[in-house]
């Protein structure tokens, strides 16, 4: 039987870990390509662990003072990508 | 009344033609001429006082650090000064109004006049050089609008540019030579300065200081080598010609030199100088003018000549000298000033100043005729003419100065001068008026109405008074010459009375009076032989030297400005590693304090990431889109990177300024080629690789070293940390210093972010304006685009974000004083919300629903920001000094108000204006004409479809 605490600890590690490699992944289909898309939507999943791994660094710290800023990145993280996918659909993304 | 007010009236009255100019020329004119006669009257209050014996004086002190003070003196000479600038100014604006046309913008033209004006009142009635200094500039350059004030005539726009050029040149020798005089003085006011002649004139640095200050008042009283401006700036209306070049700008030149008289004049230095140069001066400008064949070419140079004969009377340093020169100021003043509004005129009736297209106007224009001929008389020097009387004081004076050895050149000089000087003036009166009737004039002459015949028939009135009855101005002159000589020499003896018995000066005036007839008689060969001279042209050696001095900053400028970014990027990095290592090198450094952190594995994946995204991006930079993936990547890391290291005020401002750039950025890269072309060869790539190792290896470097020791001298962060909430009742430390320990800074940014999407707004409206508008308007998209513009999903779905993202905006900006937020921050959030829309449901269709002009944000948002900063003067504290309570309304808990929020919310505005109205900008430039602009948000919309729902909107 494992101690809460310790389980808590493990988990944490489980959890950056995870993000971590999702970033790394993230990052080799960015610089392998081979579409533009495909690297659009890296950047989008970049984002999306972006958020878990602040979450996950207020949590470990124990603070909520990282929780705004995770909640900025989440809501307008995707506006970029939206203006991507514009961009290669229409070429001009205010039309 | 007070001085401040004398000098402060015109510049406020400047203010008002141009707000009446709609209510008609009249009004327009006539409230110019109340602010000038108010002016006036407030001058003359003070007179009492002067004939009194007083000093007038207002003072203030402005930046006393630098010796820097509004200090305004009104003596003597100050007082003549100013009654002529305010009292001819008055003529003029009653001239001007008949005048200038219909298509003259009357309200620009008096709002120049009264600038100038006020500058000039400035000149004379300053007691500081420092401030005296910034009224001479400001005469340079309203001179130069009115010069230029004809904007459509090439020779307006060449003429003034030049007068500019010339007297600003000058200026700029003179802000030394006054530096340097105050430096030797131990003061910069006047009333000091002119207590200390022998102090100044024992003084090494006097010649230095001399002949910079006479640059100064030789380009501007257009002296001899530098004569040539003032008759290029003739292409001015003439109203302007009369005031500039009769009783204001070119005698600001001569009331310096007579206001310097005290401690300046006197040496040998001065002697020579000024006394050649005047004299040089008064005989060429006599010599050329005859020849001229443009009414106010004549009259320019006669005003070359008689300011040269003002200066050699100032230059010969007695107090006899002085008193001519101060009566034939304002002689000069009257009778000049009635002569250019008398060519003007004729000019105005006749269509022409060619004096060898007129002749015979006495009988057609008879009123003209009186009023030019007693005017001309008095500039030959006739008897029973004020300026007869000035120049027999003035062959008087050259009688008795002698030149470099023998006892006749002087005199003969003048004599030769003077004699061109009447034979000038009865060509005047001869070849305009006299003569036969001709039937080729351009138009037909009549005399004008009195609203342009009675401003020069009133001072023609002063020219007779004076002329014949002297005495009534004996008084006043000696009181200004007193004043001129400021106590250094004795007022001369001599009474101005026309009979002196048979004097060398009475001899000199006859010759020169007949020689004069003489002259005229045989102008026709005299001409000739005039035009068979070769002589130098001073426009097109003016334009010669401009010319090189473009080329060499051409060539300066074109070298190191080229418009390459690279190249900036590469001097400034070298420049920055030389003089890091130059610090690095000579200082001294203190061993590492601290021990390295151990690196763990997320730190670690974060900077691997970093390394790789930016090493690709090196890579495959030529590809711009993902170039701008790979920096939105960038972006991120740094982001997540600054809230890793407990930053996340910054990790929130990182990432909304990532959004905005990268939109702004595809906005713009849509007009761009997909890939920029490679355009260094080998030998370049490798400069520019080595250059930027070594920008990324100094600044690892510096930055380790700085990690690993504790600061030389205590951080500024103590301070904000301990005061945050004491001082500034905020724990959010970083907004404080945004709105409160720098909140000055914060404000100059706000208003700097303003103009820069104003600008943005301006070039791209420019743009659209232009040529390129047909071409942006038929552009063919390079790339296949699919069908749908706006699709339903994303409409749907940012619509259902926006008040979520409003909401978190406000509770950001809300929050921002305490915990990380605030109006920065807010603002970009806000903005991303709204360009959301933009972008789903399209331009047109975001634009009818937002009510506020962007550019109204940005200036409410200066508005309140400047607003909450000036409240703090109600309570008696510097500017935007921010005061805060807690309060407490039931049911609600306590909470904090504070002044620095109001602050806060003018840069949240100012950044959401500034962001949108970027954007929008350049949004603008992709309308396409084949693609009309969608009236629904969504193209495709199934509720449009359904039979049940049609003709009720989407």
């Amino acid at each position: 039987m494992i101690a809460p605490d310790r389980l808590y600890d493990l988990a944490l590690v489980f959890a950056f870990a995870a993000l971590s490699l999702a970033q790394i992944l993230a990052m080799i289909r960015l610089v392998i390509g081979p579409d533009v898309a495909d690297r659009i939507l890296a950047l989008d999943t970049m984002v999306v662990d972006a958020i878990g791994l602040i979450v996950l660094l207020g949590i470990a710290q124990g603070t909520e003072i990282y929780f705004e800023a995770a909640l900025i990145f989440a809501m307008l993280g995707f506006v970029s990508t939206v203006a991507y996918a514009r961009f290669i659909l229409r070429g001009d993304i205010i039309e | 009344m007070s001085l401040f007010l004398v000098v402060a009236l015109p510049f406020l009255g400047a203010l008002l033609p141009g707000i009446l100019n709609r209510a008609g020329r009249t009004v327009c004119a006539g409230t110019t001429f109340a602010v000038s006669l108010t002016a006036l009257v407030g001058l003359l209050s003070n007179l009492p006082a002067l004939l009194r014996g007083e000093v007038i004086e207002a003072r203030v002190d402005w930046l006393p650090a630098l010796g820097m003070n509004m200090n305004l003196m009104m003596d003597g000479l100050g007082a003549f000064f100013a009654c002529l600038i305010l009292g001819i100014g008055l003529l003029i604006i009653a001239y001007a109004r008949s005048y200038l046309s219909r298509d003259d913008n009357m309200g620009e033209f008096f709002t120049y006049l009264l600038l100038f004006q006020g500058a000039m009142v400035g000149i004379v009635l300053s007691d500081n050089i420092l401030v005296l200094l910034v009224f001479w500039e400001l005469t340079s350059l309203s001179s130069f609008l009115l010069i230029g004030y004809w904007k459509h005539l090439p020779e307006g726009r060449q003429g003034a540019r030049m007068a500019l050029t010339v007297t600003g040149m000058g200026g700029l020798a003179m802000i030394g030579g006054m530096l340097i005089l105050g430096q030797i003085a131990g003061s910069y006011d006047l009333s000091v300065i002119l207590q200390n002649r022998d102090l100044i004139q024992a003084d090494p640095l006097y010649v230095p200081a001399l002949i910079l200050i006479l640059l100064g008042c030789f380009t501007k009283s257009a002296q001899f080598p530098f004569h040539f401006w003032l008759p290029h700036a003739m292409a001015a209306p003439t109203p302007v010609s009369a005031y500039l070049h009769s009783a204001t700008m070119v005698k600001a030149g001569i009331f310096l030199m007579a206001r310097m008289w005290p401690v300046l004049s006197g040496t040998p230095e001065w002697f020579y100088i000024v006394t050649c140069a005047g004299l040089i001066t008064m005989v060429l400008g006599a010599v050329i003018g005859l020849f001229k064949h443009d009414l106010k070419a004549l009259l320019a140079f006669s005003t070359v000549s008689h300011l040269g004969l003002i200066t050699m009377l100032l230059g010969t340093g007695t107090a006899f000298g002085a008193m001519a020169a101060v009566f034939h100021i304002l002689n000069h003043a009257t009778f000049k000033c009635a002569l250019f509004m008398s060519a003007g005129i004729i000019d105005h009736e006749a269509h022409t100043r060619d004096i060898r297209r007129l002749g015979g106007l006495r009988h057609l224009m008879p009123v003209t005729f009186v009023i030019a001929t007693i005017a001309a008389l008095s500039m030959a020097g006739i008897p029973f003419f004020n300026g007869f009387l000035s120049k027999e004081m003035w062959l008087e004076e050259v009688s008795h100065t002698t030149l470099f050895g023998p006892d006749w050149l002087v005199p003969a000089l003048a004599t030769f001068g003077a004699l061109f000087s009447a034979a000038y003036s009865f060509r005047y009166i001869g070849h305009v008026f006299l003569g036969k009737e001709r039937h080729d004039y351009p138009a037909h002459p009549h005399d004008p109405p009195a609203g342009m015949w009675l401003p020069p028939a009133i001072l023609t009135v002063l020219v007779v008074v004076i002329g014949v009855m002297p005495f009534l101005a004996e008084p006043a002159v000696r009181f200004v010459t007193s004043a001129v000589l400021g106590g250094t020499a004795e007022l001369p003896h001599e009474h101005i009375a026309l009979w002196h018995g048979v004097t060398p000066a009475l001899i000199m005036s006859g010759i020169a009076v007949t020689g004069g007839l003489i002259a005229l008689t045989l102008f026709t060969p005299l001409l000739k032989l005039w035009d068979a001279t070769p002589r130098p042209e001073a426009k097109v050696v003016f334009d010669a030297v401009i010319a090189v001095f473009v080329g060499l900053a051409r060539i300066v400028t074109q070298r190191l400005h080229n418009g390459a970014f690279t190249q900036y990027a590469g001097i400034l990095t070298l420049a920055i590693i030389a003089a890091g290592g130059h610090a690095w090198l000579t200082g001294e450094s203190t061993a590492s304090t601290r021990e390295a952190m151990p690196i763990n594995m997320i730190a670690a994946a974060g900077w691997l990431m970093l390394i790789v995204a930016t090493a690709f991006l090196v890579i495959q930079h030529r590809n711009r889109l993902l170039a701008l993936i790979l920096m939105a990547i960038i972006g991120l890391i740094v982001s997540v990177g600054f809230a890793y290291f407990s930053a996340p005020d910054l990790a929130m401002t990182q990432i909304s300024v990532e959004v905005v750039t990268i939109v702004l950025l595809l906005l713009a890269l849509n007009f761009l080629p997909d890939i920029t072309p490679s355009e260094s060869n080998m030998g370049k790539k490798v400069r520019d690789g080595i250059v930027a190792l070594a920008g990324g290896a100094a600044a690892m470097g510096f930055t380790y070293h700085l990690l690993m020791r504790d600061f030389v001298a205590p951080s500024i962060s103590e301070y904000h940390l301990a005061n945050s909430y004491k001082g500034g009742g905020g724990t959010n430390v970083v907004n404080v210093i945004l709105v409160d320990f720098r909140g000055f800074d914060t404000f100059g940014e706000i208003i700097v972010l303003g103009i820069a999407a104003l600008v943005i707004f301006a070039l791209t409206e420019a743009l659209l304006g232009g040529k390129v508008r047909a071409r942006l308007l038929n552009r063919v998209p390079d790339k296949p685009l699919s069908g749908d513009r706006h699709p339903l999903m994303m409409v749907i779905l940012t619509r259902v974000m926006m008040p979520l993202v409003l909401m978190v905006g406000i509770y950001i900006f809300l929050r921002g004083h305490n915990l990380p937020g605030g109006g920065f921050i807010a603002g970009l959030i806000v903005a991303i919300a709204l360009v959301m829309q933009y972008m789903a449901s399209g331009f047109n269709w975001a634009n009818e629903r937002q009510r506020y002009p962007y550019h109204g944000i940005i200036g409410t948002g200066v508005l309140v920001a400047g607003l909450t900063g000036i409240g703090s003067w109600l309570t008696g504290n510097e500017f935007l000094t921010s005061a805060y309570g807690y309060f407490r309304i039931p049911p609600m808990e306590e909470f904090e108000l504070a002044t620095a929020a109001l602050f806060d919310l003018g840069v949240f505005l100012a950044v959401l204006g500034a962001v949108m109205l970027s954007l929008e900008s350049y949004s603008r430039l992709a309308r396409r004409a084949h693609t009309p602009d969608s009236e629904f948000p969504m193209d495709i919309d199934p509720s449009r479809d359904d039979p049940k729902t049609v003709g009720k909107g989407a």
